[in-house]
């Protein structure tokens, strides 16, 4: 049960980006990813997702055992997998709200899209923002549009909770985020936790980990699973970086277990 | 199995959101229909079944002439697709005026009864009129309006019962020598409603025309004059559709309006041609000293759309606004452009221009804002937005500004907005098929055109605009 990628190697453009990754996201934990910049961890999330730039050529996505490789990416989202993007682009034209009305519409199979068809909607997006420190009229902004950085995570994790997906994927949502929304961020981490959902986080920082003890971290070097371990080695990058990493298991020559 | 989604996906391409309402072209019974070359004899014909005064026939025939001396318009491009020796240019169907629904023979009934009309006049409406091919076949109005002297007819009842108030305006604001397809609008038009709103009286509840064509090959020259005396108030709605044609039909409508003194005059067009229609719209208004003319225009149908609502403001003080939507969502053009003459002091005008491109769609502005020497202060702001959703669709701006006045200040600002993939992967990561993303992203697009519309447009539009991304093409 959970999220599994197996064997999968996949490719964007002429460049491939994933190379042999298998991992497993469980319920009721929560499983790191880190890596450089450009070592694939975003391309592992959109991979997941089935964004269509990205080409599979071998292994498997399963979600509770069944492959959703084949699924276009609305579906893979309906099935309950959410991605709180690292760069949400703005889309420009569409407010924040009506995206949220819009999503929660489809998950509710409601066939007009446009009104709310279960109206507490309205009410609980302004809670959870006012929660999340967003000012409220940000829902009637255009989505993303001017927002600040701080501000695009927030409104990702926004729709992370009234989205409420099974396995959630959070892409570097630490990264230009202030101390409260830090905070924020691993309570509501903990929190999926706590509920049995599934967590993929990817993250440069242990400081997060500080807030939310990871139940695994998988290391990615280019493209390749480089080392698995728990918070310990999360602690170990962050103390040493990756190039002792990469020193290491060219000495060692295993990719698992530090 | 990719293949077959493939070419499903091409078959609903073709998807006609006029054809899914209305169906195909069926028989309707005629009982005039003048057909072939356009000759001097047809358009005395068409004068004679009328039964018109002098004027009207020499001005038809006036007309005439400018259409034989009168250049092909450089650009008119892709009307070549019609055969302008063969089609039928007048065509009376088979039934009485009707001022009740069931009074309407039971083929044309059935058409408007798919658009809804009965239900939205008793609804909303202070009068309708319907025109189907190149006559009235439907009018009433509310007794309100005769009581305060509203005068709301089909358009050769009034020359017929008005002629002095008529003549006054009747292709003056939009004189036949304009162009060559003006000029045979003057020669052959036929059906189309005459509004006079009397000085000092405002209507709230809008008026309707709607207007079908019901055959291929057809060529429809409607041509409707809405006149408001000083300080009177009126909004006038055009509709059109038409069913699936086999062949082309050519649509050269004309829209004058002219508010006197301090008088308003709001003209919403909601355009549902099936997708054999070539259209070609003459629209243009006269405001005078403190009037103030609003058009909107939502651009769905249709093969070629040509249509650029224009405003003289003549007198000081005068207003205008034109928001103009098009859609151009497969193997469409669409011709569009507000265009404005500043001749009065302290005229203003707010244009604002709306395309989205989609499925090889082209979009075309050419706006024009004229401001003559003498309109002191007169200021014009220009809004065009483009929304373009593929590689495969294009969006041109030709904006033409000409100030002669040094006081003037006329504002343009042009954006065009393409979906990219991010936006489409963000939005389809959120549960919605692309499609849906595409519908999310136009009807956000057009959140505030649709905000001005009365709420019973902004539903239908609305529900086009779904319909139009859906990939089912069935109503929601
Ligand atoms: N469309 C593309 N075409 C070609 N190469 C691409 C494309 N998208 C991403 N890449 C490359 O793929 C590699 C992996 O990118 P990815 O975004 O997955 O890295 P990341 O681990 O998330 O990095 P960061 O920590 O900086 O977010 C990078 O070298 C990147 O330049
Ligand atoms: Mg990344």
């Amino acid at each position: 049960m959970g999220l599994e990628v197996v064997n999968l190697t996949a490719k964007v453009g002429d460049k491939i980006v994933l190379r042999n990754v298998s991992l497993k996201v469980d319920y009721g934990a929560v499983h790191v990813i880190m890596g450089p910049n450009g070592s694939g961890k975003s391309s592992l999330a959109y991979v997941i997702m089935g964004r269509p730039i990205y080409e599979v050529l071998e292994g498997d996505i399963l979600l509770d055992g069944e492959s959703i490789k084949d699924l276009p990416t609305e579906e893979r989202a309906l099935k309950g997998i959410f991605l709180a993007q690292q760069d949400p682009p703005q889309v420009p034209g569409v407010r924040l709200s009506s995206l949220i009305i819009t999503f929660t519409n489809k998950k509710l199979g409601a066939k007009d899209l446009t009104r709310p068809k279960d109206p507490s909607v309205i009410k609980r997006m302004y809670e959870v923002a006012t929660k999340l420190g967003l000012p409220r009229e940000i829902l009637q902004r255009e989505v993303n549009v001017g927002f600040s950085g701080g501000e695009k995570k927030r409104s990702e994790i926004l729709q992370a909770m009234l989205f409420d997906a099974k396995i959630v994927i959070f892409d570097e949502p630490d990264s230009g985020l202030d101390i409260d929304g830090l905070r924020i961020v691993a309570d509501y981490i903990k929190s999926l936790r706590d509920a049995g959902k599934g967590v993929m986080l990817i993250t440069h920082y242990a400081r997060l980990l500080n807030y939310v003890k990871p139940d695994k971290v998988t290391v990615l070097l280019d493209g390749k699973v480089a080392a698995t371990g728990g918070p310990e080695l999360a602690q170990l990058v962050e103390e040493k970086g990756y190039a002792y990493l990469r020193a290491k298991i060219a000495k060692g020559g295993g990719s698992t277990g530090v | 199995m990719g293949d077959i989604v493939e070419l499903k996906r091409e078959l609903l391409k073709d998807v006609d959101l006029a054809e899914q309402l209305l169906g195909r072209e069926r028989p309707v019974k005629t009982e005039v229909e003048i057909r072939g070359k356009i000759t001097r004899s047809m358009v005395e014909e068409i004068s004679r079944i009328k039964k018109e005064p002098d004027w009207m026939r020499r001005l038809r025939l006036r007309s005439l002439e400018l259409f034989y001396k009168l250049p092909w318009p450089k650009w008119l491009t892709g009307i070549e697709v019609l055969d302008l020796d063969e089609m039928v240019y007048y065509a009376k169907p088979e039934a009485e005026r009707a001022s009740s629904w069931d009074e309407l023979p039971k083929e044309i009934r059935e058409y408007y009864e798919k658009l809804g009309l009965p239900e939205l006049e008793a609804r909303f409406l202070a009068g309708l009129v319907g025109v189907f091919d190149s006559e009235t076949v439907y009018a009433r109005i509310k007794k309100y309006l005769e009581e305060k002297g509203v005068i709301v007819l089909p358009m050769e009842e009034a020359v017929q019962k008005y002629p002095d108030l008529v003549k006054q305006y009747f292709m003056r604001v939009f004189p036949p020598s304009d162009h060559k397809f003006a000029a045979l609008h003057g020669a052959l038009w036929s059906g189309g409603t005459f509004i006079y709103v009397p000085p000092g009286v405002k209507i709230r509840e809008p008026i309707e025309s709607f207007f079908l064509i019901g055959r291929s090959g057809e060529g429809q020259f409607e041509h409707s004059l809405i006149v408001a005396g000083e300080g009177a108030y009126v909004e006038w709605i055009e509709g059109c559709s038409a069913p699936r044609l086999s062949r082309f039909s050519f649509h050269d409508g004309m829209v004058e309006a002219y508010a006197h003194r301090n008088a308003t005059i709001k003209i919403i067009t909601v355009q549902n041609w099936s997708k054999d229609v070539i259209n070609l719209n003459n629209k243009r208004a006269i405001a005078e000293e403190g009037a103030r003319v609003d058009w909107v225009e939502g651009s769905i149908g249709s093969k070629i759309t040509y249509v650029y609502p224009s405003t003289i403001l003549k007198g000081d003080n005068s207003a205008t606004r034109s928001a103009v939507v098009t859609i151009a969502k497969g193997p469409y053009l669409k011709d569009s452009g507000s265009k404005v003459v500043h001749v009065g002091k302290n005229t203003r005008s707010q244009i604002i221009n709306k395309t989205i491109s989609a499925d090889g769609g082209i979009n075309v502005y050419r706006g024009i804002v004229r401001v003559v020497r003498g309109a002191r202060n007169a200021t014009a702001n220009v809004e065009c937005e483009s929304l373009i959703l593929d590689d495969k669709s294009k969006a041109h701006t030709y904006p033409h500004n000409q100030v002669d006045e040094p006081t003037a200040s006329v504002n343009h600002e042009a954006t065009t907005g393409r979906l990219t993939e991010q936006q489409l992967f963000y939005l389809t990561s959120r549960g919605l098929t692309e499609d849906e993303a595409k519908s999310l992203i136009v009807l956000g697009f057009l959140e505030d055109v649709l905000r001005e519309l009365p709420f019973e447009y902004a539903t239908v539009l609305t529900k086009v605009v779904q319909l139009e991304f859906s990939e089912y093409g069935a109503f929601g």
